[in-house]
């Protein structure tokens, strides 16, 4: 297991060495630092010996290393628009969007394995057909839609829920939480509902066919022949095996949530590092947008190395294979 | 005398789309206490439908359209769903064909054992490891304490059907069902395998009921022997009696096509033509069309399955009385 998880973190840093490359280019090809340093009456030749001094002269691969091992230091330059280090200012941002993508995976789980294994099992039930016609709406449906619907019904029409912002946050060690006041979790339904509407059809779909495929493996009939209870079968022998592939594409459809947040964050005025992506892009804030792409890609890794080792509790055959 | 097993004029449909398909047409066999039946033929014949018919596990759309299933007096085929799983794993075990596939590959072995035993007696956890672990030992498992608590994937094949055969043993069944158990082995641990199963049968006076296409490892297990083909049996009667004087031209044909008394080199025989498939079953005798005796009646007429002189010894056939 120690080397399993060893050779995962190798793997892990070798992407963000990749997506470090891929910000370092795009802020070396667009982004123009003096610019964003001095203003418009500095000459031409001005601006000149401050790129000598700043070492934007010197060769591609060196200012490669100099980005990495800043970025190691956690320092991934200065935002242009809030004069502030960038990470700070993403930082500062991250706990609205991982609250609200938490919230959402917690939605993904809670809906769909049950009703995926209910759909698997009774196939032919009212409840599976209504399940399978809905997700495919659901699927065609885009993101800012559900979430204008939902604001429109349940904000505007019924004024049940509030439709904009985080409500009143709480700050713990200097993370601003939503989910130790009502107002806050009030504020995170319709957004984390909305964010969720886009995976959900996909999870359910996937937790049914996964099912029932298992369900048709020679392993279940043995269980069936051994005379265990149904709940058994189902939930033990059929499940445990389901879950496999399920964590595997949870773990990278978690990833691309975090990426879909900008939409959802738009739309509900969500703070968070999605909103703030938006507004980077608007006024060209060349260096925040490349520290988004970098926090986002270290979130991305962690999150999926976290999962494969939970994979890897799950499936005792990889187990083995970290072992040897 | 009663018997362990009875199955009576058994028929089992596949209830598909364009209506249905009968896969088993009127299968009658018996089975004593402690007795050895193999059911051989072609693939499509219906034997492993026969088996899971038994045990009422047919896979979906088959089901039972008529006939009866006995053990030891109770009619199974009529019993509640709960009733049925009492006595499926508890008085009829099944092993299948591939111990690779059999197991659950993210359960440990004690736990594939022992939830079978909790499954069906009120005993504490301990004593059903301890019952587990017996069974192992009875299977030739070596140091099973230790093996007990593996995953399947840290088995061999052969090591996994004897797993396989020691989970079906574990209630002390009236019966058990093997369905193919060797093929998907190599042949010494066929042998092995094999001999296990009737050695542990002797012992523990349990029916075996030995679905296989293999007529060498029938004649060396089993004390009589039915043959299926195109879902109905075409020949039954003892072992010896049947392998060495086959009266129905099919049987005749699969021991025609061993390659056991040929000289190497030469061609093996075969029966021409091939099994029909179930939607397309000939009128009359279904093997007419492959026969090399058949009569005009044979193309008109089902024969009936009747005894020859020995009582035991019953076949289908018009031109073979």
């Amino acid at each position: 297991m120690f080397a399993f998880i060893v050779r995962r973190i190798i793997q892990a840093i070798i992407v963000m060495l990749v997506i470090g490359l891929v910000g370092f280019i795009i802020q070396h090809q667009i982004g123009d630092p003096v610019r964003d340093l001095v203003g418009e009456r500095v000459t031409p030749a001005e601006r000149e010996v401050i790129r000598d001094q700043l070492g934007l002269n010197d060769p591609f691969y060196i200012q490669y290393v100099r980005f990495v091992k800043n970025a190691v230091k956690g320092d991934l330059g200065l935002s242009f628009f809030y004069k502030k280090p960038a990470l700070e200012v993403i930082l500062a941002k991250a706990p609205a969007t991982i609250e609200l993508v938490l919230v959402t995976a917690l939605i993904l789980i809670v809906v769909s394995i049950p009703s995926g294994i209910y759909a698997a099992i009774y196939p032919k039930s009212w409840f599976s057909r209504i399940i399978m016609a809905v997700s495919t709406i659901g699927v065609a449906m885009p993101v800012f839609l559900t979430a204008i619907v939902l604001i429109y019904f349940f904000g505007v029409e019924l004024n049940w829920l509030p439709s904009y912002g985080r409500g009143e946050t709480v700050n713990l060690w200097g993370w601003e939480s939503g989910f130790f006041t009502l107002d806050g979790l009030k504020h995170l339904i319709l957004p984390s509902v909305s964010l969720s509407s886009i995976m959900l059809p996909l999870f359910i779909r996937l937790v049914r066919a996964e099912m029932m495929e298992v369900l048709e493996t020679e392993y279940i009939k043995f269980a069936w022949a051994k005379g265990l209870h149904r709940q058994r079968v189902w939930y033990i022998h059929a499940f445990k095996n389901t879950l496999l592939p399920v964590i595997t594409v949870f773990g990278v459809q978690l990833g691309i949530l975090v990426a879909f947040t900008i939409l959802t964050e738009t739309v509900f005025q969500w703070q968070g590092m999605g909103f703030m992506f938006l507004e980077a892009v608007e006024r060209s804030d060349t260096t925040l947008l490349v520290a988004y792409l970098i926090v986002v890609g270290v979130i991305f890794v962690v999150v999926n190395t976290i999962v494969d080792i939970i994979y890897g509790f799950v499936n005792p055959m990889v187990r083995i294979a970290g072992t040897k | 005398m009663s018997h362990l097993l009875e199955v009576k004029d058994l028929e089992v449909k596949f209830a598909l789309r364009f209506g249905d398909l009968t896969a088993i047409n009127g299968v009658s066999l018996t089975l004593d206490k402690g007795e050895r039946l193999g059911i051989v033929g072609e693939s499509g014949a219906g034997k492993s439908v026969t088996g899971f018919a038994i045990i009422n596990l047919l896979s979906k759309p088959g089901y039972i359209s008529a006939g009866r299933v006995l053990l030891e007096g109770q009619e199974l085929n009529r019993l509640p769903e709960e009733d049925m799983r009492k006595i499926r794993g508890n008085r009829i075990s099944m092993i299948f064909q591939d111990p690779m596939m059999t197991l659950n590959p993210v359960l440990t072995i004690k736990t594939q054992m022992i939830e079978t035993i909790l499954a069906h007696a009120n005993v504490s956890k301990t004593e059903a490891t301890d019952i587990a672990l017996d069974k192992l030992k009875k299977v030739h498992i070596p140091s099973s304490e230790k093996r007990i608590h593996q995953y399947p994937h840290e088995c061999s094949g052969g090591m996994r059907q004897r797993i396989v055969v020691a989970i079906a043993l574990l209630t002390n069944p009236a019966l058990i069902i093997a369905d193919e158990p060797t093929t998907a082995l190599d042949v010494t641990i066929q042998a092995e395998i094999m001999d296990l199963l009737q050695e542990l049968c002797a012992s523990e006076k349990m029916g075996l009921i030995l679905i296989t296409h293999d007529l060498g490892v029938v004649s060396q297990v089993t004390e009589r022997i039915a043959v299926m083909y195109a879902g109905k049996i075409a020949e039954i009667g003892p072992t010896q009696v049947v392998i060495h004087d086959p009266q129905h031209p099919y049987t005749q044909g699969l021991i025609k096509a061993l390659p056991g008394s040929l000289q190497p080199g030469s061609r093996l025989n075969q029966i021409p033509g091939m099994m029909p498939t179930l939607t397309d079953i000939p009128p009359g005798c279904a093997f007419h069309p492959r026969c090399t005796i058949s009569d005009t009646i044979c193309r008109m007429e089902v024969p009936a399955l009747i005894s020859r002189h020995d009582h035991d010894h019953m076949i289908a056939c018009h031109v073979v009385k």
